[in-house]
């Protein structure tokens, strides 16, 4: 929408104009919905199993409801109510058996939160332990203990998931493109690798946080830290059988969701208190150890790759075998699953290819998403991968990538087309690669490895990502005429910290041609008031949003005018206007303020004509399709944003610590709409994706108990691990059905940073690494080529053979 | 216990119980919550506050601690309505996202510069170790402290391919 328009026709699109929400937040006055208060709240615990697998013989719950200041107990039993957004698979509350270490089995509300801490240990619970399944391979054996004997009996999207009752699969994504035997036939090697991921933890600094209060005759209100509060109204009227309307869910300031807080959490166990209690305000925080270890995080994945190639490194042929950890609970996994499938070959052109992903059911905390879903975790594989086999072919790895490139023409593992205006990948590598002068040393890089000691080694990856959403995704936006002619957008995207609402603001001052400071974008989201939107994820928000608010700011105008050309007796197409006035075009003269047509235009003797001028733009995804359930064949991506980083990287082979000296990250972002929400995009997510690849990630015992829920030892980087430089680049291939030509950034600086990192620590020292995350002693381990111990509770030593 | 503190300028006396923790006395007993509490352990920064002119977790001194002392928490860093330098770069660059660690992390600058009025970049890193953020990749943060400090060399931003 709108691609083609010229940079210097542009007033606010494309500038780095200050973000909007920041005054609130810089001064301490931004409420999130910890710091709400209200009259009578309450406050909630919960309960927690402390065996991944079991069955619950008996709760007792009298102690606590006996302490002075408990006002409600609860326990599974109690709610027959289940959730799921994919597949309808969890309880509320355990029941009957708990699936992972630290699933919530009974809840407290109290006067005080160190009452309810007390009630919560008072109620004693008898467990009969029975033997869990950890890793997903051996969860995929035929005799693996069950994660969910009724499996067969829970509701889910038909259309799109394929789960199997009477094993631990929750999902089975199929792709099959072209002839896989014949392409494994026409290579002149073939390469055979397994990769791994650990679980990985979002770490929004704001943990998750619920208040919900639920009144006689089924009024609800639920204060919540989401980001989709329509997808959590419509996850708890599902489980409770509610009508719409009577469930308000609002959404203040959120403290990052990075996907976390994508579905729906903490709401319904925070109501169900509040119903108990007499339908007193009920406030449920997540402690940090309960952010690891009872929320959900990123799925772990073991991975198996297969490709095909000729000599002049053409690839042919490409089989992947993907199982995911998806822990206890199938939540986003399976989803996850779904998005890896289609695009699991990163952006590389397979003719042929065979594909299975799985979803696997452990006996552990559960897989939701993740920023960059499907694609960070296998981009690692993948471009460890395209390296090895370039080394094996003697050819320069990013001639390899070059060669494989998606490109006009090019078909997607789906059977998508690609055209001149999806994007252009290769001119991502080529901006990195310039950037980061790949393929030699410099006079500098030489001097510092004489003078450090260390090797220092270079690598370009690639990366793409289209939104993993439903084909009928949509959004609206609303846009209100003050009268003084300022104006009020109302969506229901949230505002997370990745600069959305600035975005916004910006299209709708480039339409309708006022000044930002006219434009305030309400920044809490309340499903009472804001128009419907899906869900704030997947990096569909500037595209689909973005679209509505074109189309919401030029109804508010067409609005405008046909009250003005009344006024003015002149036809709405004769009209035009400027910040102010709309006026006659050929008699400019002849004018009438917006302020006056704002709130209804009203004559000298008191008629009046018009109303309160309101805009309202609808924009759905168009022209996709669901998969075939046995091909994967259809149109799945809404855009795809393509990338490329370029590492510098530094290792001491003899300990095996790296310093990442240098990133260059390039996007085709379509249209940069705001250049300085986009280079924090980029910063922040390759960051995070650096965290995601140097030392995050779950540690299990043999039991399945986590042991590093806490920022103790499970670490995240601090401003001492930036690198000492970060650069962004962007390329603006416009994407026709974006606004202004737009694609989504938020995800994608985040992927394929571990693919990177593992590749330049190879071509610096040797080291060939297969898992993640990278620590110094992996690196170690691997320039010595001792085997490394085995990842307990994740790999467990043994090879993925399905 | 009995407490008397000055806390953003202005002189409380409170009983206060010997579990509490300055975090809780500050959210919960004077509705300052611009402090932000992140982890309760000591690990992540948000809530931290300045105490006698250091930065302290609020989430590790108890409240009964405070007796005597100086205390300026977020809520104080404007001014009649008007922004401090560090919050006006803050806003310039972008260097709040969500902003759930922005109160921690301007509390930590605030003691940095009013100490080291020309911090380098490695002293800035070095303040800001201690409280993390999840958003940004700190990059923006430094600029907006090396801008309120006067050493912004020029402006990052992103390339044009």
């Amino acid at each position: 929408m709108l691609e083609n328009t010229r940079r210097e026709d542009l007033t606010y699109v494309g500038r780095g104009v200050d973000r909007v929400d920041t005054l609130e937040k810089i001064t301490g006055h931004a409420l999130y919905t910890g710091d709400l208060r209200m009259p009578g709240l309450l406050h909630a615990k919960t309960k927690r199993s402390p065996h991944a697998k079991a069955r619950i013989r008996r709760i007792n719950t009298q102690k606590a409801e006996r302490l002075p200041g408990v006002h409600a107990v609860i326990t599974g039993d109690e709610l027959d109510n289940r959730l799921g957004l994919y597949l309808v698979d969890k309880h509320v509350l355990a029941r009957g058996s708990v699936r992972y270490h630290g699933e919530a089995v009974a809840a407290v509300a109290a006067d005080t939160p160190a009452i309810a801490q007390h009630a919560v240990e008072l109620i004693d619970v008898e467990y009969e332990t029975e033997e869990p399944v950890l890793d997903p391979v051996a969860a995929f054996r035929r005799n693996a203990p069950l994660v969910h004997p009724d499996l067969g009996r829970y509701n889910y999207i038909k259309e799109v998931f394929t789960p199997l009752p009477g094993t631990n699969i929750a999902n089975h994504t199929k792709l099959r493109k072209g002839d896989i035997e014949k392409g494994f036939k026409d290579a002149d090697l073939i390469v055979e690798r397994e990769y791994s991921n650990p679980n990985v933890q979002h770490v929004p600094m704001e943990t998750h946080v619920a208040i919900g209060q639920w009144l006689p005759e089924n009024r609800i209100t639920i204060w919540t830290s989401a980001q989709s509060p329509f997808t959590v109204r419509n996850l708890f009227c599902h489980a409770f059988k509610v009508p719409r309307n009577q469930v308000r869910v609002f959404v203040p300031y959120v403290g990052g969701g990075f996907g976390g807080k994508a579905g729906i959490g903490l709401e319904p166990l925070a109501c169900c208190l509040s119903r108990k209690a007499g339908g007193r305000p009920v406030k449920l925080q997540a402690t940090r150890e309960e952010e690891f270890s009872l929320l959900p995080c990123r799925s772990g994945l073991v991975y198996k790759i297969k490709t095909g190639v000729q000599k002049d490194g053409k690839i042919t042929a490409q089989k992947m075998t993907l199982f995911w950890d998806a822990g206890a609970y199938a939540d986003y996994a399976v989803n996850v699953t779904r998005a890896s499938g289609y695009s699991a070959a990163g952006p590389y052109e397979i003719p042929n290819a065979w594909i299975d992903s799985y979803t696997m059911y452990t006996n552990k905390p559960f897989g939701t998403a993740y920023r960059g879903f499907g694609h960070v975790e296998v981009s690692w594989g993948v471009e460890r991968h395209m390296d090895f086999i370039a080394h094996k072919l003697k050819i320069d790895p990013l001639e390899f990538r070059k060669t494989n490139a998606l490109k006009p023409g090019s078909l997607t593992l789906t059977g998508e087309t690609v055209t001149e205006h999806t994007g252009n990948v290769t001119r991502c590598m080529e901006a990195v690669s310039r950037e980061i002068q790949y393929g030699s040393l410099t006079k500098a890089e030489k001097a510092r490895e004489k003078r450090t000691g260390m090797k220092i080694g270079k690598a370009v990856v690639a990366l793409h990502k289209a939104p993993a959403m439903p084909p009928f995704t949509a959004t609206a936006v609303i846009i209100k005429m003050n009268e003084d002619a300022t104006v009020t957008v109302n969506l229901a995207l949230t505002e997370i910290g990745q600069g959305a609402y600035t975005a916004i603001a910006q299209i709708v001052a480039e339409q309708l041609r006022f000044p930002m400071d006219r434009i305030k974008v309400s920044l809490d989201s309340d499903t009472d008031k804001e128009p419907y939107d899906w869900q704030t994820v997947a990096s569909k928000g500037l595209v689909l949003s973005g679209n509505a608010s074109i189309l919401a700011a030029q109804d508010l105008l067409k609005k405008a005018y046909e009250t003005a050309g009344q006024v003015l007796r002149a036809s709405p197409v004769d009209l035009d206007h400027d910040d102010t006035n709309v006026f006659v075009k050929h008699h400019p003269g002849k004018s009438v303020p917006f302020s006056r047509l704002a709130v209804g235009y009203a004559y000298p003797d008191g008629n009046a004509i018009g109303g309160p001028l309101i805009g309202v733009g609808q924009y759905i995804a168009q022209g996709l399709t669901n998969l075939d359930k046995e091909t994967g064949q259809g149109l799945p991506a809404l855009d795809w944003t393509y990338g490329a980083h370029g590492l510098v990287v530094e290792v001491d082979p003899a300990t095996g610590e790296f310093n990442v000296i240098r990133i260059a990250s390039a996007f085709d972002a379509g249209k940069v709409i705001n250049p300085k929400t986009t280079r924090g995009q980029i910063v922040g997510g390759v960051l995070q994706g650096l965290g995601t690849a140097m030392c995050e990630g779950y540690i299990y015992d043999e039991s399945g108990r986590l042991m590093n829920s806490s920022f103790t030892d499970n670490k995240i980087l601090t401003a001492m691990d930036v690198p000492e430089e970060m650069v962004g680049i962007a390329v603006e291939t416009p994407q026709i059905d974006g606004a202004y030509g737009a694609r989504g950034v938020g995800e994608h600086p985040m992927i394929a940073i571990c693919g990177g990192l593992g590749n330049a620590i190879h071509n610096a020292c040797g080291a060939d690494l297969v898992h993640m995350p990278i620590r110094a002693e992996d690196v170690w381990r691997a320039i010595h080529k001792i085997p490394e111990p085995p990842r307990t509770g994740f790999l467990r030593g043994k090879s993925c053979k399905p | 216990m009995r407490v008397k503190a000055t806390i953003n300028g202005r002189r409380i006396e409170r009983d206060v119980p010997d579990s509490i923790t300055l975090l809780h006395f500050l959210r919960e007993d004077l509705g300052l919550t611009g402090t932000k509490e992140g982890c309760g352990s000591g690990e992540c920064g948000a809530c931290t506050v300045l105490m006698n002119g250091r930065t302290v977790n609020a989430c590790l001194v108890l409240a009964a601690e405070i007796d005597g002392a100086v205390i300026e928490t977020i809520e104080a860093e404007s001014k009649d309505g008007k922004l401090s330098k560090l919050q006006e770069k803050f806003h310039k660059h972008h260097a709040s996202q969500c902003g759930f660690c922005t109160p921690g992390m301007v509390m930590s600058l605030k003691s940095l510069v009013r100490e080291n009025p020309k911090p380098s970049e490695e002293e800035i890193r070095e303040a800001i170790d201690g409280n993390f953020c999840r958003c940004t990749g700190y990059k923006q943060i430094i600029e907006a402290v090396q801008d309120a400090t006067g050493q912004l060399k020029k402006p990052e931003d992103i390339h044009y391919a």
